[in-house]
Order: C-alpha cells, then sequence, then structure tokens
C-alpha cells in the first residue's frame, strides 16, 4: 500500500542516505565519460518531458486571461492584463455553476453509495463460505476488463423505461454500479488481510453480523477505504462516457459533458476566453487537491494496479 | 459465527448485487441477445435476423477502417507509453550519478519529475481533450505558434527557413496520431510514477553485484530491472489496452476530431467504441451497434488474453 514512500533520493542527501546503507562502490568501476553522457541525455529527456506536460496547462491558464482578440493574433503572449470577466462570465452566463452542482451531487451520493455497498458485498465475499462465492465474485471481476460501450446501448433503453434517464439518481446508480467491479476487487484483497481474530471476538462479546462490520470491521479497514474512495472520487469526477450517453438533459449536464457542450456552443458564439475560463475552473480544484493530498493520491490511484 | 449467517449474507450483497446485474449484466446479456436482431432502438419491435448483421458487419468499410485503428491503438498505445515510462522511471531511480554510499541514485529532483508527471493523472479525459484541440488549432493553436516562433528565430539568426504549419487534426494522415500523442501524454506519468515504486523494491545488493561484475546501466535495466518489474510491467501493459479499446479511446476521438460527432476527417479517425456509439445514437441503428461492440468485445478478450500468454514467465522472488 504504502507505495510511494520511496526514499527522495536526492532532495536531501547529507541528512538522509537515498538507500539502504551498502558498502560503498568504489568510484573506478564505471567509465566517467559513458557516465556523463548518459547523464546529460537523461537529464535532458527527463526535462524535456516535463515541460511537455507543464507547458499545455499553463498555455490554459494563461490563455484564460486573455481577450478573444489575444488568443487569436498572440497565442503565446501574456496577457495585457488579467481579464478575470472571463471567469465571471463562465461561471455565470456560460452555465459552469449549474454544472459543478450536478458533478457535485451526484459524485457526492455515487461515492458514499459505492463505498457503501462495495465494502459490503466485498467484505461478505472475503470473509464468509458460502455456495456461490467464488461464482459471484467472478461476476463483479469480469465487468473490469469488458467494453463499457457495449452495455451502453441497451442500457439506454432499460434506463428509459424505469423513468430513470436523464435523472441525476438515474446517474447516480449508474455510477455506483460501473464502480463496483474494482471495488470489490480492492476491499475483497483488503479484508483478506486484516486478522480474523478481533471480529471473532466481537463476536463471542454478542454483536451481531452487522454491528461487527460497521462497528470493528470498517474502522480497521480505513487506509483501503481512503485509497479507493480517492480513486473512485477521481473516476467519478471525470466520467465522461456514462453521462454523455445517458444524461443528456441540457439541465442536468456534469462538467466534462458541460465543457464540452460548451466547446461547442462558444465555438458558434466565437467566446473563446470564456471557454478557457471554464476549463481552468474545472481542471484547478482537481490539481490544487492532488498537490496538497499528493502522497494519498498516488497510493490511491497505484494502488490496485500492484495488488 | 453460524447464527444468522445465511440472513447475513443474503442481506449484505443483495442491493449491490442488483445494482450490478441490473445495471451491468442484463445489458451485456442484452446487447449480445440484440446483435442477432434488426432491433433500430427507436421502436419496440423487432425480429431475429440471424447473422444478417455480422455478414453486414464484414463487408462494412467503416467497420474495418474502425477496426484497423482499434488494433493499432492495443498495439502501440501500451508500446509506446510503457518504453517511455520505463525509461524515466528507471532514469529517476537508478540513472543518477553516483554519490558516496549509494550504489545506486536516482537523478536530482526525482521528486518533483514524480510529481509533475503524475498531473495529466488527475484530470479529466474531456477536459486534456479539450485542451489539445485548441493546442492543435492550425492557426492560433499552442503550437503552430510555437511552430512559428521557433521558425522566426531561426530566420533572425540567418537560417533560411519555412516552418512547417501543418493543419494536425483536419489532416487525415495526422489526426490518428494527433489523438495517439494526447493518449500517450496522458498515460506516461501514471506509469513513471507505478514503474518507480516498483523499482524502490529491488533490493539494492543486486545493483551493487551487478556493478561489481563491471555491468553498465544498459545491462543492468535489462537483466536487473526489467526481469525483476515484469509482474508490474504486464498488469501495466493489460490496463493500457483496456485503456486503448475503452472510454478514453473514446473520449478523445469523439471530443477532438472533426465530423458529425467525431471520427473524421473522411473516417481517419473513427476507432470501435465510437463507431458502435454513433451507429446506436446517431445513426439509430441498435442492433448493428452492439453487433459491432461484440466485434469489440472479442478484440479486448483476444488482446488479454495475448498478454497473458506472452507475459507468463516465471515468477521471480526476492
Amino acid at each position: 500500500m504504502k507505495t510511494t514512500d520511496t526514499p527522495p533520493a536526492d532532495a536531501t542527501p547529507d541528512e538522509r542516505p537515498p538507500v539502504t546503507k551498502t558498502t560503498a562502490v568504489p568510484g573506478p568501476l564505471e567509465k566517467p565519460s559513458e557516465g556523463r553522457t548518459l547523464n546529460f541525455f537523461s537529464h535532458g529527456m527527463l526535462i524535456l518531458w516535463a515541460f511537455m506536460v507543464v507547458m499545455p496547462l499553463l498555455w490554459a491558464v494563461m490563455t484564460s486571461f486573455k481577450t478573444d482578440r489575444d488568443i487569436f493574433s498572440s497565442p503565446w503572449a501574456l496577457p495585457d492584463s488579467l481579464h478575470f470577466e472571463n471567469w465571471s462570465r463562465a461561471w455565470t452566463e456560460a452555465n459552469m455553476s449549474d454544472y459543478f452542482l450536478n458533478t457535485l451531487i451526484v459524485v457526492g451520493f455515487s461515492l458514499v453509495g459505492t463505498m457503501l455497498l462495495g465494502s459490503m458485498a466485498a467484505y461478505v465475499l472475503a470473509r464468509f463460505e458460502f455456495p456461490g462465492n467464488r461464482f459471484i465474485y467472478f461476476l463483479f471481476i469480469g465487468g473490469m476488463s469488458f467494453p463499457i460501450i457495449l452495455a451502453l446501448v441497451p442500457l439506454f433503453y432499460v434506463m428509459q423505461n424505469l423513468s430513470l434517464l436523464n435523472t441525476l439518481p438515474g446517474l447516480i446508480l449508474v455510477y455506483i454500479a460501473y464502480s463496483l467491479p474494482f471495488t470489490v476487487f480492492f476491499m475483497t484483497a483488503f479484508f483478506r488481510t486484516l486478522p480474523t481474530s478481533v471480529a471473532e471476538a466481537a463476536f463471542v462479546d454478542g454483536a451481531s453480523h452487522t454491528r461487527t462490520f460497521f462497528q470493528v470491521m470498517l474502522p480497521m479497514a480505513k487506509p483501503g477505504l481512503i485509497s479507493i474512495s480517492i480513486f473512485n472520487f477521481l473516476g467519478q469526477w471525470n466520467q465522461y462516457l456514462l453521462p454523455t450517453v445517458l444524461n443528456t438533459d441540457e439541465d442536468r449536464k456534469v462538467l466534462t459533458q458541460g465543457l464540452v457542450q460548451l466547446a461547442v456552443s462558444q465555438g458558434y458564439k466565437g467566446d473563446w476566453s470564456g471557454l478557457f475560463a471554464g476549463l481552468v475552473m474545472a481542471m484547478l480544484p482537481v490539481l490544487a487537491a492532488y498537490i496538497i493530498f499528493q502522497r494519498q493520491v498516488v497510493a490511491g490511484l497505484t494502488a490496485g494496479a500492484l495488488k | 459465527m453460524q447464527h444468522g449467517k445465511y440472513r447475513f449474507i443474503v442481506g449484505f450483497l443483495a442491493a449491490p448485487l442488483a445494482i450490478y446485474i441490473l445495471f451491468v449484466i442484463w445489458p451485456f446479456i442484452q446487447s449480445i441477445y440484440y446483435s442477432f436482431t434488426d432491433w433500430s432502438g427507436l421502436s419496440p419491435e423487432f425480429k431475429m435476423v440471424g447473422f444478417a448483421n455480422f455478414t453486414r458487419m464484414l463487408d462494412d468499410e467503416v467497420f474495418w477502417k474502425s477496426f484497423q485503428h482499434s488494433v493499432m491503438f492495443v498495439v502501440l498505445l501500451p508500446l509506446v507509453t510503457l518504453t517511455l515510462a520505463l525509461f524515466f522511471a528507471f532514469m529517476l531511480n537508478v540513472g543518477g550519478r553516483r554519490r558516496k554510499n549509494a550504489v545506486i541514485a536516482g537523478v536530482r529532483g526525482s521528486s518533483f519529475y514524480k510529481v509533475v508527471y503524475f498531473f495529466p493523472q488527475v484530470l479529466s479525459i474531456a477536459i486534456v481533450a479539450l485542451l489539445f484541440q485548441f493546442a492543435y488549432n492550425p492557426n492560433s493553436g499552442a503550437i503552430n505558434s510555437a511552430l512559428k516562433a521557433v521558425g522566426s528565430a531561426l530566420r533572425w539568426l540567418g537560417f533560411d527557413v519555412e516552418m512547417v504549419q501543418p493543419n494536425w487534426l483536419g489532416d487525415p494522415d495526422l489526426a490518428l496520431w494527433c489523438v495517439f500523442a494526447v493518449l500517450v501524454w496522458c498515460s506516461v506519468g501514471f506509469f513513471v510514477v507505478l514503474f518507480s515504486a516498483g523499482m524502490a523494491s529491488i533490493p539494492k545488493d543486486y545493483y551493487e553485484a551487478a556493478l561489481l561484475d563491471g555491468a553498465n546501466r544498459i545491462t543492468t535495466f535489462f537483466r536487473i530491472t526489467l526481469p525483476l518489474l515484469w509482474d508490474t510491467v504486464q498488469s501495466g501493459w493489460a490496463y493500457m489496452g483496456i485503456l486503448a479499446l475503452g472510454a478514453e479511446s473514446f473520449a478523445v476521438v469523439q471530443i477532438m476530431t472533426v465530423g458529425p460527432s467525431g471520427g473524421g476527417p473522411d473516417y481517419s479517425t473513427t476507432i470501435l467504441p465510437l463507431y458502435v456509439y454513433q451507429k446506436a445514437f446517431r445513426d439509430g441503428q441498435a442492433a448493428y451497434a452492439t453487433t459491432i461492440g461484440v466485434a469489440l468485445l472479442i478484440v479486448t478478450l483476444l488482446f488479454v488474453a495475448v498478454v497473458m500468454r506472452l507475459g507468463r514467465r516465471e515468477r521471480l522472488e526476492y
């Protein structure tokens, strides 16, 4: 789990020797010339990639403060002054506030639902023997590798028949359903690693299974729950395919589809600065949260792949 | 622990399983059934047509184009992304200048690089696609104007050059590669971080032994790092392939490329998931869409099988 605890090798070489102390290898083993060219080359590549990652993002931030005329005439120039009116225009006129609100509602409910239902199913599958256990487990796991788009065609009509199409509760249920495979997979593995003795003790003391789960097991599973919550939060916040197919009502659009819609409509109106303000507005909170909770975010997103 | 066990199991499994079956499993089964019908999606009536959709698909030129592009994505995207990521991760962890007390060392500022490289991973693919759509804009996009600036700088220095100003997404020969590059751009960072974590858990003694035997960095990489990292590389490979056939590719193509709901110019960027979407929700041919979806399912399963087969190696314990 603590995948990111690699010693930050170079930041503070003096206080913290970067690797487990082993005997020093005498220098002459490496031909110095080979080392130097390679170093130069590798550093160059690393810097180049960092540059390629950061530049588009910086360019977007810069563009969001420019006037439309400047965007076209001098794309790389700094804005002549900070045009905050782009931001307020995007927030109010371009419905960014509605998109944010819809996304918050959908992701809030889906996340809680996913975590609750996912860990309930995972706990039962990890800790109890019953006929069909393996079958249900693989039924959940199988959902991870199937192409979602295949299911979306009939799902559209299933939702229509249930009158859930173009409604936020419908979208919430679908988000939960499509987040379950990975959540169950991850949490089952996590519950298996927890000691059985604590649950047994609680049970002997007269706690019911349900109470044991909520008051003993869930608190013990907190590290796993945090990782998978971050994973699901980002996945659901950034979701594009599901709402594009199942939630096309103008008033209920979520952030990602709202932005795409904005790109189309602003294209006609020529309000590029407003669009860039909207993009940056959607981008910055997530980036800021990532920079603050770096360690947890990286652990959450890489946790599954390292299991 | 027996008391009320089954009641508890049923109570806990009922809700998640019901939601999962209703919204995931049931539509999957239905879609395979629909692929043998002539259902339009618009009216509730349909009849069985046997393999008619499948024979139609085999004669469908656009299907074959989408198929080709998807296969290209699933082969090349993991290859390019993982190679770049392995290179960067190796440099970050092992590529640094050797210092006192340390057998191996990463380059300076490796934790900074890891933070920056990971940025695209937290952004929505839709935002990334929109951003690059503007960056690729031939007249005022970031890329062409940067090229123009380089060109004028060179001319100022006395070189007689005219920088190219490609039409990027409007050029049928380039558009697919533009999309491809965006997918690489947003995936590399994740794998750099993933592989770095894996590399950090390789015992340092191995590197020490290799160095004492006179191995250089390239040998060290192929003889020590890669074999010991193989499990992670394999799961990364599967993950990246599924991404290449899935929602991420769909979003990038649908948002960035030209034409009615993407895929253009002249079908040069269409891919299987996009074609499924267009047939079902633009052209009102739901049954045919599920047929293409079944083809996509087969490609996905074949890919997973190949990765499992090729990736199988003797597991190294350390």
